[in-house]
């Protein structure tokens, strides 16, 4: 197990980068600790399978070096580096045993019959698949063989972290969440470092002690879930995080105080206009935003059932804001007035949020 | 706009793949079929569009028995979870094709692929070819080939599975305004109760080859004929145990129980099964009258926004889903409430307790 440093990396594809746009991944210096449970999330084509693939040595980045502990490995082949990967589609020897497969990677290393035996035993109990060692790997259903493949990640002791890329996209909901819980379980008990790479909030937010949002090959922000979730410093990690996502409406500020719809609206720090033509916004997410007697009018549009809660579309000078409302609470119809939780509202300038 | 299946059934070999299955959908709106992977979706779809053919049972499309009128005669446009298009045509020529199938005047398809088009905002991709596109605009122009040729019956087999999260959050907002003042009867497939909720309309609740349950999808969600419904039609799982009616109370346990409401108070004293959503049992009383329970738990997930506890009770396992950071440890005994007036109780052919 180790501590992971990306220091000061920056990747492009491009022979000689100039612009900024040659970049693939922008310069990010990100330390992860060792034990930890961390995720890389963000949509496709923002840059985490490139970063994936620098941690793990298939790509030797453009700029800057990747420690683990305190050696640097920016040059070392991937065979040295000692990291166990699990894919999207489940890699499994169908030929095989359960029991091989999970046995595989511990005969390469040459370990013991017994050594090997007592551990592989060990880890299909932990992953539920004890009842299946002598079954062939082409009987098993797709969680099944991606349960090999967590397993087969976490039968060696030695490595230095273990990777996921997009582990659950395969696997139906009803399944989805007992595996990632069983995941989750697996590394209280282990204590290995493992990062996570994910489109999928939901299973980046409860998977990670801390999430590393990217956009663009930018880190945008790197927090725990509830940084994240109540503490937006990027309007797209609030549009990107949250379902619905934040709401984001142009606002100016006046005297401190933000003013949208020709009203002062109440936010978690006094702000003052940074000038120079940027572009202001308000940020609240759909949690924070309430029915009330007055603050401002909207129009309703449209209210979505989704069980436990239903989603209200509103419109407000044009500008879109969507509510939660539970399951429970009532909704009126027509023309409404609606405040946000100032505390959770902030102001965001080109994007960012301003402090 | 109908499609109706008339004691529809398909078996291979001495494998029975979809039970005889009545059904009638209606178009202005979606009709959901919603199931696990296996359950028979695909099936099912793929008989509506007469791309296999029913064992037993007529299909009927606004009046019409199309049982064996092959697939290009229906007029029906499916969409598969694979984004599937012409990778030699343009954007433009790929929304085309249908209508040059359909022989239609070359003025007319200009016309109707730009209408399409600028629906579903691929306006700036026509000239690209599918390879030069994100995987959302390569869906889009599957969806968009699947409109323009104004079908009777449009099938959508879990269009949005292969997109990233945020997109499919975004094409699920968009896709039923794109058929809305079309007529024509839309079928969508999906694994996910919260997409069934979100695009409303009806659901058909299908298990193991059979359907469970049709209805408005809100009603199926909320009165589950079954408990196979309430599985089928509940994510977190939702939570089960064995209850005992005696006069006006349910024991969950000698020292658990709570007053009963609705249908089951003129029901026999006995034993039955609660059924509890996880969104009705919270680590603070969602309700005055809320029952408290103590669970040894398993694993805590937090979200930032909600907290998802796993955890033991009377040896069975439950999920509890909130708002808000409930940080519990795994092995912690944990208090929690059960929203009772949120019960449904299932008697022991695991039928509804419902009004009779």
């Amino acid at each position: 197990m180790a501590r992971i440093t990306l220091d000061r990396l920056a990747h492009s594809y491009v022979r000689s980068p100039t612009r900024d746009a040659d970049w693939a991944l922008k310069e990010m210096t990100v330390e992860w600790s060792d034990g930890g449970a961390y995720a890389l999330l963000g949509p496709s084509g923002c840059g985490k399978t490139t970063l994936l693939n620098i941690i793990s040595g298939l790509i030797t980045p453009t700029r800057g070096r990747v420690l683990f502990d305190d050696r640097d490995v920016t040059a070392a082949p991937p065979d040295e580096r000692n990291i166990a990967q699990v894919f999207q589609f489940p890699v499994v020897y169908d030929t095989m045993t359960v029991y091989d497969n999970l046995a595989f990677p511990l005969r390469n290393r040459g370990l013991d019959a017994r050594t090997i035996d007592a551990r592989v035993r060990e880890i299909a109990r932990m992953v539920d698949l004890e009842a299946m060692l002598d079954r062939r790997a082409a009987g098993l259903t797709a969680d099944g063989k991606q349960k090999i493949s967590l397993g087969r990640g976490l039968v060696r002791a030695d490595v230095n972290v273990i990777m996921f890329d997009e582990p659950l996209t395969v696997i139906d909901p009803h399944l989805k969440w007992r595996l990632r819980s069983q995941l989750k379980a697996l590394h209280q008990q282990f204590g290995v470092t493992m990062i996570y790479v994910t489109h999928d909030q939901t299973e980046a937010l409860t998977f990670a002690d801390k999430v590393v949002v990217m956009h663009d090959g930018q880190v945008v922000q790197i927090g725990t879930p509830v940084e994240l979730f109540e503490r937006p410093q990027h309007t797209f990690v609030g549009h990107f995080i949250g379902s619905p996502g934040m709401n984001v409406l142009p606002c100016t500020i006046r005297d401190g105080v933000a003013v949208f719809a020709g009203q002062p609206v109440p936010t978690a720090r006094p702000v003052a206009d940074p000038g120079g033509g940027t572009r202001l916004e308000l940020g609240v997410r759909p949690e924070y935003v309430r029915f009330a007697d007055d603050g401002i009018p909207v129009q309703i549009v449209k209210v979505n059932d989704a069980g436990r809660y239903r989603v209200v579309d509103t419109r407000a000078e044009g500008a879109r804001i969507q509510l939660l409302v539970q399951e429970d609470q009532p909704i009126p119809e027509g023309t409404a007035h609606v405040r946000f939780d100032a505390a959770r509202t902030q102001v965001y300038a080109d994007g960012w949020v301003l402090n | 706009m109908t499609l109706e299946l008339r004691r529809v059934e398909k078996r291979v070999g001495a494998e029975t793949h979809i039970h005889p299955t009545s059904v009638a959908l209606a178009g202005g709106g979606f009709n959901i079929l919603l199931g696990t992977t296996l359950a028979g979706k695909t099936t099912l779809m793929l008989l509506m569009a007469g791309l296999e053919k029913p064992t037993a049972g007529e299909i009927v499309l606004n009046g019409r028995d199309v049982t064996r009128v092959p697939a290009p005669k229906r007029n029906v446009a499916m969409v598969h979870q694979q984004f599937i298009n012409y990778p030699n045509m343009t954007v433009f020529e790929n929304i085309a094709s249908p209508l040059r199938v359909a022989r239609l005047p070359r003025d007319q398809i200009r016309d109707r692929v730009h209408r399409t088009a600028e629906l579903l905002r691929l306006t700036p991709m026509l000239d690209r070819k599918p390879a030069e596109l994100s995987g959302g605009q390569q869906q889009r122009t599957a969806l968009a080939r699947a409109l323009v040729k104004d079908a009777d019956l449009v099938l959508l087999d879990e269009p949005l599975a292969n997109l990233d999260f945020k997109l499919r959050e975004e094409l699920r907002d968009e896709l039923p305004r794109l058929f809305e003042d079309r007529g024509c009867t839309v079928v969508y497939a999906t694994t996910e109760p919260t997409e069934a909720l979100l695009l409303g309309g009806h659901t058909l609740t299908l298990h193991e080859g059979r359907m469970t349950q049709f209805g408005e999808t809100a009603t199926v969600y909320r009165r589950p004929r079954d408990l196979t419904t309430a599985r089928v039609f509940s994510d977190p799982p939702i939570n089960t145990a064995p209850v005992i009616k005696r006069g006006d109370r349910a024991w969950l346990a000698d020292d658990v129980s709570w007053p009963v409401t609705g249908p089951l108070l003129s029901r026999a004293d006995g034993e039955y099964i609660v059924g509890i959503r996880p969104h009705h049992v919270t680590p603070t009383p969602g309700a005055p009258d809320a029952v408290r329970i103590e669970g040894r738990v398993l694993v805590a997930e937090l979200s930032g926004s909600e907290s998802i506890i796993h955890f033991s009770l009377y040896d069975r396992p439950w999920v509890s889903q909130s708002h808000g950071v409930h940080p519990f440890r795994v092995g912690d005994l944990a208090p929690l409430y059960i929203d009772t007036r949120q019960c449904l109780y299932f008697d022991r052919d695991e039928q509804l307790v419902d009004e009779s």
